[in-house]
């Protein structure tokens, strides 16, 4: 109450010009203010029977609320998984991604999702102060397990950042191998971003950086909604751009699908080479054979993959030398540095006028040395967090480096398991498919048509394949 | 990572993947474990401390829902019943009536009812206050104190990220149990 008090005392000067008028009347009242110290006016004696009113509490959302989101959530990552990799439906896909964009994006409004979640966890992990409430923790846990067995079926149509992104997508263009392979480092510095400055306490930036939320709300301010409506623009011909060039979250299922039992296949049967898929995946996650094409000796390979080993560790130096660079930036997201360094530049610069923050501060009552001893603090964490993070990205350069001169023999057309969404485009196309072979009736016997002569192509067994469907 | 160069090509691709495989499974279940382990089973909302809000406005400007989930409530049994109210007349007021022109209150969000001579009670209508705080700072200033700042969970969306926590200078905004959702500078049990 000291504090507050100190706090009004403050800001009366300031107040006391505007109320010039009623100031003598205030000169009688502060006699009283002192005498009461809290209450300026006594308690009034009413004669007429008054009963105080109760302050009205309306009630957040229950928590029986939040476990139905849950189930909402479980329930549909089982149908997601059912139709990826039993139905194969591309159909039947878009017809749930609709309801979750509906449910989780304009009724639930976005919060709490999954790949804002990654936050919550970390925070709680690296925090004694902060326990994560357990629907968020089953929130980040569900998708990821369920990736783990079926696939990033919660890309495919529970996510409602991918829905409202996959809607859109009308007019898919192709984006070079190489820029891919280049944007695909950002969702790995974001999520390093975004779990260090979680678990300092800093801020939630990937929540507050996301860029459809504002449409799930239906406002929000102008640069946020414009960031989205530059989404969704790029998003009409480049598909999913979040999910591809920033989404953290994506790169956790990425690493669980990887090893997926039961994925969604591109043909329920066997591949015969017909290429009829090779450009039905907007999102260019589709393996190709390289059987028989040109490829460098692998001796070469080899010895390529023995530089990248040798630089691993320079990389990894390199990379945590800048994240330690990159500490002071970060660490501007932090609200203690943001008022430390206000307080300092005030004091530096006497011409400058009080800002909200440095105004705060004066009236909270902490003394100059405590807030920056705590902002020193703040940015300490953030370099020591920063060599990890860097460290991590180099880490993630050299695997991508790895990768690429690592060619891996591909035989089939095949998802690629880790950044694959099940969206399930790819289906429709396969003729080896019972499901859509009407989609092909009309074309007839392809299959001896479009095998390519340098790849020998197993016959098809019709009776298997009614067997399993 | 070395020595596996030497293995055969595929079967070290399929020993690796089967590897990490294993690894992100088991990084799973330890993340989710720790994660149990720190649970918590109540889910929180946000919450203004009143005692540390210094009034500045972000409220009213910062929130993701227009107009603001912050609103201003009234501590009956701290108030005053002013027939002149700070918070209720603008400085320099012609007369004290509600005439527009004497309220502080830009949208006219509160509502003065005649009790008894001379006290007034005041109410604030939620559906038009912004949260902008003007009532709340001179209350506090002048006054009893008795009008300051709640996050209203009827409106608010419950932002992981609160936008106005983020800005808020005096970083009163903080994550509160869901079955406590107020902090209210009066005992309302008293009141019964
Ligand atoms: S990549 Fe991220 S944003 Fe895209 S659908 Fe998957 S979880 Fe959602
Ligand atoms: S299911 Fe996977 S591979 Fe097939 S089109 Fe969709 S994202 Fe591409
Ligand atoms: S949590 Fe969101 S809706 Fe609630 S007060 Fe904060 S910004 Fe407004
Ligand atoms: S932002 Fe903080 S200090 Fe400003 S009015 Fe809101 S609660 Fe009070």
């Amino acid at each position: 109450m000291g504090k507050r008090l100190r706090a009004a005392g403050s800001v009366a000067a300031r107040l006391a010009l505007r109320w010039s008028g009623t100031l003598c009347v205030l000169v009688a009242l502060g006699s009283v203010a002192l005498a009461q110290d809290v209450m300026r006016f006594p308690k009034p004696e009413f004669i007429t029977g008054y009963d105080f009113p109760r302050t009205t509490e309306p009630a957040p959302t229950t928590t029986l609320q939040q476990w139905i989101d849950v189930l909402v959530l479980f329930l549909c990552l089982s149908l997601a998984s059912y139709l990826a990799v039993k139905k194969r439906s591309r159909k039947g896909i878009f017809a749930l991604m609709m309801f979750s964009l509906a449910y989780f994006g304009f009724y639930k409004q976005g919060c709490v999702c999954p790949i804002g979640s990654i936050q919550n966890v970390a925070f709680s992990l690296f925090n004694e102060t902060y326990a994560v409430p357990l629907t968020t923790l089953i929130f980040f846990m569900m998708p990821l397990i369920f990736a783990a067995v079926f696939g990033r079926v919660f890309c495919s149509s529970v996510c409602a950042l991918g829905a409202i992104q996959d809607a859109v997508l009308l007019f898919p263009v192709n984006v070079p191998k190489r820029i891919n392979h280049l944007l695909g480092v950002i969702p790995y510095a974001y999520l390093g971003a975004g779990v260090l400055l979680a678990s300092t306490g800093t801020g939630f930036i990937i929540c507050r950086y996301d860029p459809f939320i504002g449409f799930f709300r239906m406002n929000g301010n102008a640069p946020y909604l414009l960031l989205g409506a530059g989404f969704l623009l790029v998003g009409v011909f480049i598909g999913r751009p979040y999910c591809r060039y920033l989404c953290p979250y994506g790169i956790l299922l990425g690493w669980m699908s990887r090893f997926s039992k039961w994925h969604l296949s591109i043909t329920p049967t066997k591949c015969v080479q017909c290429r009829l898929c090779e450009d039905s995946c907007p999102f260019d996650h589709i393996d190709m054979p390289n059987e028989g094409l040109d490829r460098e000796e692998r001796e070469t390979g080899v010895r390529r993959l023995g530089h990248i080993l040798l630089v691993l560790p320079l990389l990894v130096g390199i990379g945590g030398w800048i994240g330690n660079q990159l500490a002071p930036p970060l660490a501007s997201f932090d609200h203690t540095v943001l008022v430390a360094e206000r307080v300092l530049a005030e004091q530096q610069d006497p011409t400058l006028e009080q800002n909200i923050y440095s105004e705060a501060f004066g009236q909270e009552g902490r003394s100059q040395e405590e807030l920056i001893a705590a902002a020193d603090l703040v940015r300490e964490r953030l370099a020591f967090g920063g060599w990890i993070l860097g460290g991590f990205l180099g880490l993630v350069v050299a695997f991508k480096l790895m990768k690429m001169s690592m060619v891996r023999n591909q035989r089939d057309y095949e998802v690629n398991k880790p950044t694959c969404y099940s969206c399930a485009r790819c289906c429709p196309t396969c003729p080896s498919d019972e499901l859509h072979m009407p989609n092909f009736v009309a074309l007839g016997d392809l299959q001896p048509v479009h095998q390519l002569d340098r790849v020998e192509v197993p016959k098809q067994e019709p009776a298997e394949v009614s067997a399993k469907s | 990572m070395t020595d596996k160069v030497e293995k055969p090509k595929l079967t070290r691709m399929e020993f690796l993947s089967l590897t990490m495989g294993r690894l992100a499974v088991s990084a799973l279940g330890a993340v989710g474990m720790l994660g149990w382990l720190r649970r918590r089973k109540k889910n929180t909302v946000w919450q203004i401390d009143p005692m540390t809000c210094v009034s500045c406005g972000q409220c009213a400007t910062h929130c993701v829902v227009s107009p603001s989930a912050v609103k201003c409530v009234q501590s009956y049994p701290i108030c005053g019943y002013c027939r002149l109210c700070f918070g209720y007349f603008t400085p320099n007021a012609p007369e004290l009536t509600s005439a527009a022109e004497n309220q502080l209150c830009p949208t006219g969000a509160i509502e003065r009812l005649f009790v008894e001579d001379p006290y007034w009670e005041y109410n604030i209508i939620e559906d038009a206050c912004v949260g902008c705080a003007k009532c709340v700072e001179a209350c506090e200033v002048f006054g009893n104190a008795s009008f300051y700042l709640q996050v209203r969970h009827d409106v608010c969306v419950n932002c992981n990220d609160c936008s106005i926590a983020r800005h808020c200078p005096s970083d009163s905004f903080s994550q509160v149990p869901a079955d406590e959702p107020y902090i209210l500078k009066h005992d309302q049990e008293l009141l019964a």
